[in-house]
């Protein structure tokens, strides 16, 4: 029991306590898995074009539909996402001394994120209107 | 007192609390062998993958029209040029190791059953080699003149 008693949840926190890190912790790997599922599919489609220009038109024809299309954007937003985290664990990993301005730059990550999303919803929420009014 | 002596240099090199010991160490890292490589090659991999991946997504999402300019004669004409075939193909090598290794990372955290995480991990490193052959052989044999009149 006492074993038992040292893991309750509260002993650890959620595992960060409560932290901003382990938000960005958690989303870094929901982006992750959902990103490598995504490209698991996406070289199969693609190879498909090996069996020309029929066999690839219509599995590219299944794409244009704005439900897909607005999936896209969830997964132009978790590239991105998983990248500029990405990069803000590489500079802390490989220049500790940086861990002292964590949280200057875990919010410029997020506001590069967001700055960068603003343009991208705009483009591709109108591709997706397009589609649905199509 | 001696004690006294040691809060205030720490105290004068960033004011606030003084940092833990474990903060000014960094993060933890494997200290050598395959983990310190796979360490190095995921944040190696991830700043390529920042321009591949990332440019990948917006240049196919973003301009004229986004994906629906794309079809066979799109990809026919972009795979004409060795850059781009070299882009797609270093895209594809990284993010599926950078991807499977994730994906080890996570079985290690969340499969406690080592038999089960053999599994999973075999499971995905087969995947992944299959994907990687596959996509290999598209991106290099791939010859659009089988097809006439389809560009």
């Amino acid at each position: 029991m006492a074993i038992r008693a040292s893991k309750r949840k509260s002993d650890y926190g959620s595992v960060y306590r409560g932290h901003p890190g382990q938000w960005s912790w958690l989303f870094h790997r929901v982006t992750g898995v959902a990103i490598i599922l995504f490209l698991f599919a996406h070289v199969v489609d693609t190879a498909v074009i090996g069996w020309g220009p029929e066999a690839y038109n219509r599995v590219l024809e299944a794409y244009e539909n704005p439900f897909v299309r607005f999936l896209e954007l969830g997964l132009v937003a978790a590239v991105l996402y998983h990248s500029l985290n990405g990069i803000k664990i590489t500079l802390i990993d490989f220049f500790p001394r940086l861990v002292r301005h964590i949280k200057a730059i875990s919010i410029a990550t997020l506001l590069l994120f967001l700055g960068s999303m603003i343009p991208i919803t705009l483009i591709m929420g109108k591709q997706v209107l397009d589609l649905w009014n199509a | 007192m001696a004690t006294t002596t040691e809060p205030t240099n720490t105290a004068s090199r960033g004011g606030g609390a003084p940092p833990s010991r474990d903060l000014r160490m960094g993060r933890e890292r494997p200290l050598g062998g395959f983990e310190l490589w796979a360490w190095l090659f995921m944040r190696i991999s991830g700043l390529l993958l920042l321009i591949l991946a990332v440019g990948h997504v917006l240049i196919m999402h973003l301009p004229g029209g986004g994906v629906s300019r794309i079809d066979f004669g799109f990809v026919a004409t972009r795979w004409e040029s060795p850059f781009w075939q070299t882009w797609d193909w270093m895209l594809l090598s990284l993010a599926l190791i950078h991807g499977i290794n994730g994906l080890r990372n996570i079985t290690l955290d969340h499969v406690e059953r080592t038999g089960v995480r053999f599994a999973a991990n075999m499971f995905f490193y087969v995947l992944g080699f299959m994907l990687f052959v596959l996509g290999t052989i598209i991106v290099v044999t791939f010859d659009p003149s089988k097809w006439p009149g389809a560009v």
